[in-house]
Formats: structure tokens, sequence, C-alpha cells
């Protein structure tokens, strides 16, 4: 009975068009704003690396001031980044099944192909682990080994777009070009690659694109680079050398492992725990014991990565789906009572009431779906404007908004269920309420 | 057949309670064509709408075909209607925007019939209203005789064992009325048993027999000069 049931929708759509467009179009609008800003809270609530979410966690240990805590709005959590000394220590231990430390820098870069004058490129001096830990997909070539981060062997990976721009996207492995007015050779060129929100390192914009070239993490005090990103400090101390400052309290380096079982994490917290005790006992963490371990998804909850105010945006937009859908009851029962009539000749010839609320709710279903399209057609209107919106509102280097806005296979089949649970759950009293009329008296009226 | 007995009806308003039948007792035989006249307002319609399961009743005892309506479910009853009963409308109550073979199909629709069999009763059924090569025409190109034709074909697609026509010619110019009369005949000694509801002696007059209802009560049961009963 449901293909039947379908014919008579449609129909019945035809005998109200105008209605029929009404309905189609409050269901669309609610829907296209749920799902504009449902794909923009899940971009930036979403964790980018799930399928890694039990394995890869970011390392923290408290040692600031024993007078003040780092953040006064999370006092229990230790600050998000390590010393120099404290993260090169615990990045010793074989524990981890990889394990990185890491910082950005600024970097001036030089070469190429395409005669591009020297730019100003954002980079990342990191250990080899970086590539493979963050699953980071390669287009040629590939990251180093841990042995080039000590040497440290001047090797580079550059991003997709870093090798558009150096050598218009053709395989440049084994090419040299300048970094820092130090010569390097590409080993790796990476393809489109921009976990959202930068989990990996929140500091500056979670949504920040990651940098466009990697070198390894030596490099850092061989060429004495300081941090693009944060660099905090508490401790009255000297700071006046690259080494005073590696050696100092300062925080500035983000640590990740990644430990396959809990038996590992569980030996990698005894290893921290060890670790802090020693230095606790020769006077440094003055602070309780927070030696952290925390997964990607946690990470993003602790570092606010989800503002309240996007909470409040989805809530209105939901609302305003749901002023939408009341609007779509009242035209529903405007309408299923306008043809009373037909259903009272329907019951008079055999329909149980059953038949007409499951008869009414094929018409709402088939309602809700063209909305659903509708919908998924003004949400992707919607997205590809703010896209271009934001185009031109880059800060510096690219990233910001624009990466949020993708949409994604998860935002269609959000929408799609989205539409037609809540247009049915919004029909089921219409169609309810047009089988409970009595049928004689509108078959004398018709 | 049709077996009532002090079926009573009520309709209550905050205000106001209006008994439509009350003590009503009737009883039509199979095969039987009878008539059902009086005033307006005298309950001939809430009959109908009894008898044809549309509405409930207060009290009494109505028995349909021998099985006991009292009580049933929505779902029952609407199944038993389906199966037994065809209703005639004096307003034709043709589905408008579906052609006239769909309108004949949709109470075989309900009765879950496979698409063969349903086309063969909606061909046999406009057959003998004489409307066959009319399948495709919506009811708006029709004319009131023949949109009554489709109705009766429509009620006695689903070879229903008794027919509920209220009114039936009321819409009609005479001669149509006549044509749609002689075809409520045809039908009823096919073995078809037919109520009628009309304000028209003369319309009555061509049933076995005819029953008068004043103020939701059967007046007086006349039996006019009756055509053969079929066996």
């Amino acid at each position: 009975m449901t293909g039947y049931y379908m014919r008579l929708a449609f129909k019945s759509f035809r005998r109200n068009p105008g209605l029929t467009a009404l309905m189609v179009g409050a269901i669309a609008l609610g829907i296209a704003v749920c799902v504009m800003t449902m794909t923009v809270f899940h971009a930036m609530s979403g964790n980018p690396i799930w399928w890694k979410g039990d394995r890869l966690y970011a390392v923290t240990m408290d040692n600031w001031d024993p007078n003040d805590v780092y953040d006064h709005q999370h006092p229990a959590l230790a600050p998000p980044m390590m010393t120099y000394k404290d993260s090169k220590f615990l990045a010793q231990s074989n524990i981890p099944e990889r394990k990185v430390i890491m910082y950005k820098v600024n970097s001036i870069v030089t070469g190429g192909t395409a005669e591009k004058r020297p730019h100003h490129v954002i980079s990342r001096a990191t250990s080899a682990d970086f590539f493979a830990m963050f699953d980071i997909p390669f287009e040629y070539g590939s990251g180093w080994v841990a042995a080039a981060d000590e040497g440290p062997e001047p090797v580079i990976v550059i991003s997709h777009k870093e090798n558009q721009i150096l050598f218009g996207g053709g395989n440049s492995v084994g090419r040299n070009i300048l970094w820092n007015n130090t010569q390097f050779r590409i080993i790796g060129v990476l393809k489109e690659w921009s976990p959202q929100p930068k989990f990996y390192d929140l500091n500056n914009g979670p949504f920040d694109v990651p940098e466009d070239a990697y070198v390894p993490i030596g490099w850092g005090p061989s060429l004495q680079l300081l941090s693009a990103g944060s660099s905090n400090c508490w401790k009255p101390e000297p700071l006046d050398s690259f080494e005073e400052f590696m050696n100092s309290d300062c925080v500035w380096i983000e640590m990740w492992v990644e430990l396959p079982d809990a038996k590992s994490r569980e030996r990698f917290q005894n290893f921290m725990d060890g670790y802090w005790s020693d230095q606790h006992a020769a006077g440094r963490f003055p602070r309780a014991r927070r030696n952290q371990l925390t997964p990607v998804g946690q990470w993003l909850i602790d570092q606010g990565v989800v503002e309240n105010d996007n909470r409040v945006l989805v809530g209105l937009s939901f609302a305003f789906l749901a002023v939408c859908l009341i609007n779509t009851v009242g035209l529903l029962l405007a309408k299923f009572l306008n043809g009373a009539a037909i259903t009272g000749v329907r019951r008079a010839l055999g329909a149980s009431r059953r038949q007409v609320f499951h008869q009414h709710l094929v018409e709402v279903g088939v309602l809700a779906s063209i909305g659903a399209v509708l919908g998924l057609i003004l949400s992707a209107v919607g997205l590809g404007l703010v896209h271009a919106l934001y185009a031109s509102a880059r800060f510096g280097e690219p990233g910001g908004f624009q990466e949020l806005t993708h949409f994604d296979t998860a935002s269609v089949i959000w929408a799609v269920i989205l539409a037609i649970v809540a247009t049915l759950v919004a029909g089921l009293y219409p169609a309810w309420r047009i089988g409970r009329l009595p049928p004689a008296v509108y078959l004398k009226s018709q | 057949m049709l077996k009532m007995q002090n079926v009573g009806k009520v309709y209550r308003t905050d205000l106001i309670e209006t008994h439509a039948l009350r003590d009503f007792s009737l009883e039509v035989a199979a095969g039987e064509f009878v008539a059902v006249t009086g005033p307006s307002g005298s309950g001939k319609t809430t009959f109908l709408n009894v008898a044809g399961l549309l509405e409930t009743f207060e009290s009494g005892q109505y028995f349909l075909d021998g099985k006991d309506v009292r009580g049933l479910s929505d779902d029952a009853r609407s199944h038993l209607r389906n199966e037994k009963i065809g209703f005639i409308f004096q307003g034709f109550n043709l589905i408008p925007d579906l052609n006239i073979y769909d309108n004949v199909d949709v109470p075989l629709r309900y009765r879950r019939l496979k698409q063969t069999d349903r086309h063969e009763r909606i061909s046999s059924a406009l057959e003998l209203v004489g409307l066959a090569s009319r399948v495709k025409h919506m009811p708006s190109q029709l004319s009131g005789g023949q949109q009554q034709r489709v109705a009766i074909a429509r009620a006695i697609a689903g070879d229903p064992a008794f027919l509920l026509a209220d009114e039936p010619t009321g819409n009609l110019d005479s001669l149509m009325a006549r044509q749609v009369m002689d075809l409520l005949e045809q039908i009823n000694e096919m073995g078809t048993t037919i109520v009628l509801v009309t304000h028209d002696p003369e319309l009555a007059r061509r049933a076995h027999r005819n029953v008068h209802v004043v103020d939701g009560q059967i007046s007086d049961l006349k039996a006019y000069e009756p055509r053969a009963v079929p066996a």
C-alpha cells in the first residue's frame, strides 16, 4: 500500500501546490539552518583522528608557579605545553610506540623551479614519528628516520601547497631549497592534509591550517629558532641565551605519544611519575603532581575548542527548526482538513483509521524527503557562501573558518535523518487527527 | 442480512441531546430492495450511517450478515464495511483528482486484491454501468448521471452483499434519475440487497418495501406491490 499512498501523496501535492511549496520551503529552511550550524559545530567539536582516539595522548606535566595556577578556568589542568628539558627526557622512553616533541617556527624559504622570491613559511620542527603518528598522507617520498633528529640532517618535508608554489606540484623529492639560509634536501611532499581542529597544536587558533614545512627537531637548537607559537614562562630565571631558554621552566614544546594499550599507558604514566618524583626531590615541580596523558577527544574539550557560543548557536538553530516544524504542523493540519471530505469517502469505502493514518504519514514522509533534498541544496549553497565570505578573511597564512565549511558525508546523512524524522514527528498529529474525523459529517458536505 | 433491534443513537453537545434514532428496529432480508422515506431530520441518514458502520450506536443490537457489530474495533468495522457494503451518495463523492478507473479501484485497494483481480472487477463494473470506454476520464469530464454511474460501479466493484444509497438521484434530472434507478434495479435483480434512502415517493414505489421514519423511529411499514424477490 505504501507505493499507492506515495502516488496519492503526489496527487495531493498537485491539488495544493502553493501550500505544498510553503511546507517544503519551511522544512528546507529549518533543515538548512540546522545543517549549516551542525556542520560547523561538527567540524569544531569532532575528533579529526578519531580512529586513534584510544592510542594518541597529549603529554603534560604541571611545572607551573607554586603560587598561581596556569589556567584559572581549569585549575586541575597542567599547562598544555612542556619545557624543552622535560620533553627531551620523556622522549627518550621506549615505552610509547611513537613519540613526538615539536614546536612551530618561522622560516624563510628560497628555491624551487618557479623562481619564487624568498618567502615566509610557517614551519614545524618535529621529531621523526610525527608523520606516522598522525597518519599524514604523502604525495611523494616520505618522512625522515629518528636518527635524522639528532644530527640533525638537513632534510625537509613540504606541504602540497608549498610544493605547488616552489615546483608547480611536480615531484620535488631530492631537490634542494634554502630554509632559513641553510640548504635542505626535500625528502617528502605531503598530500593535502588539514585536520580540523588542528589538535596537535591548538595554540594561536585551533582552526589554523597545518604548517607548510617540517624539519627534524634538532634544527631548533641548532639554528636557535625560537617558537613561533606560544612560549610561557613563570619563573624569574635568566633567559639571555637560547641555551638558558632551553634549560628554563618556560613551556613551549608540544609532546604527543602513541600508546597502543592500557598496559603501555600505565607504564608510561609510571615513567612520568617517577621522573616527576626525582625532579620534585631536586626542587622542581613545586605544585601537586599533575602528570597527564590526555586522549585527543578530551584534549579538545580541556582546551576549550568548542566554545559555549557554538552550543548556543546550535540550540538556536534547533529552535528555528522547531518554529519551522510547528508552522508545518499547522499547514499540514489545514491541508489534511481541507481534504477531509475525500478522507470521508475513503473511510466509507473501507479505509480504517490506521490506513488513513498510514496514508497521511506517507504523504508527510514524501514531503519530508523533498524538504530534506531542498534543505541539503540550501545548506550546500549557504556553506558555499560562508566559504566564499571567509576566503578573503584569512589572517596571515591560510586557515580560519574556511576549513570548517566542508559539506561532509556525515552532515548529509545527518540532514536527511533530521529532516525525515523531524517532519514525521511533526506530521504525526495531523495524520492522527485526520483519521479521527467522523466520516459521515464530510460525506454529506462533499 | 441486516437486523437492527431497538437501536438508539444520540448526538450530544454541551447543551442539547438529540435522539436521532430511538428503538429503531428493522430487518432486511437478502436480496430485498427497501426504500427508507421520511421528512428531513427524521433520522434516515443516521440510520444509513449506522447501517453502513460509519457511526456507532448507544443501545440496541445490530447484526450485519449474521455478525453482531457492536463493540467491533475500527479495523474490524472498516474491514466489514469494505467487504459487505457499497455506498452510493447523493453528491456522487467521486475523488476529483483520480480518473474513473482509479476511483473504482479505491475500495479494492483496501481489500488488498491482486492487480489482475482488481482490473477484472473494475472492468466488469464499468462495463455494467456502460462506462468502460471512459476509464481515463476525470470525474469533472462526466455528466452528473455518468458520475453517479461511476459511483455505482465503485460501490459494486467489490461485490458487496449490501448497497446503501442515500438520495442517489437527488442531484439528477428525471431522465438520468430513471436511468440510475433502472441500474439499481438491475443490480438488485443480480442478488445485491439494496437499502435506498429517498424523499421521492415515485422512487420509493419502485422498491419491494417502503419503511417510513419519523423522529428516529419507524412509523409504519408499507409493502408496495412487490417485484419478484430473487430466490
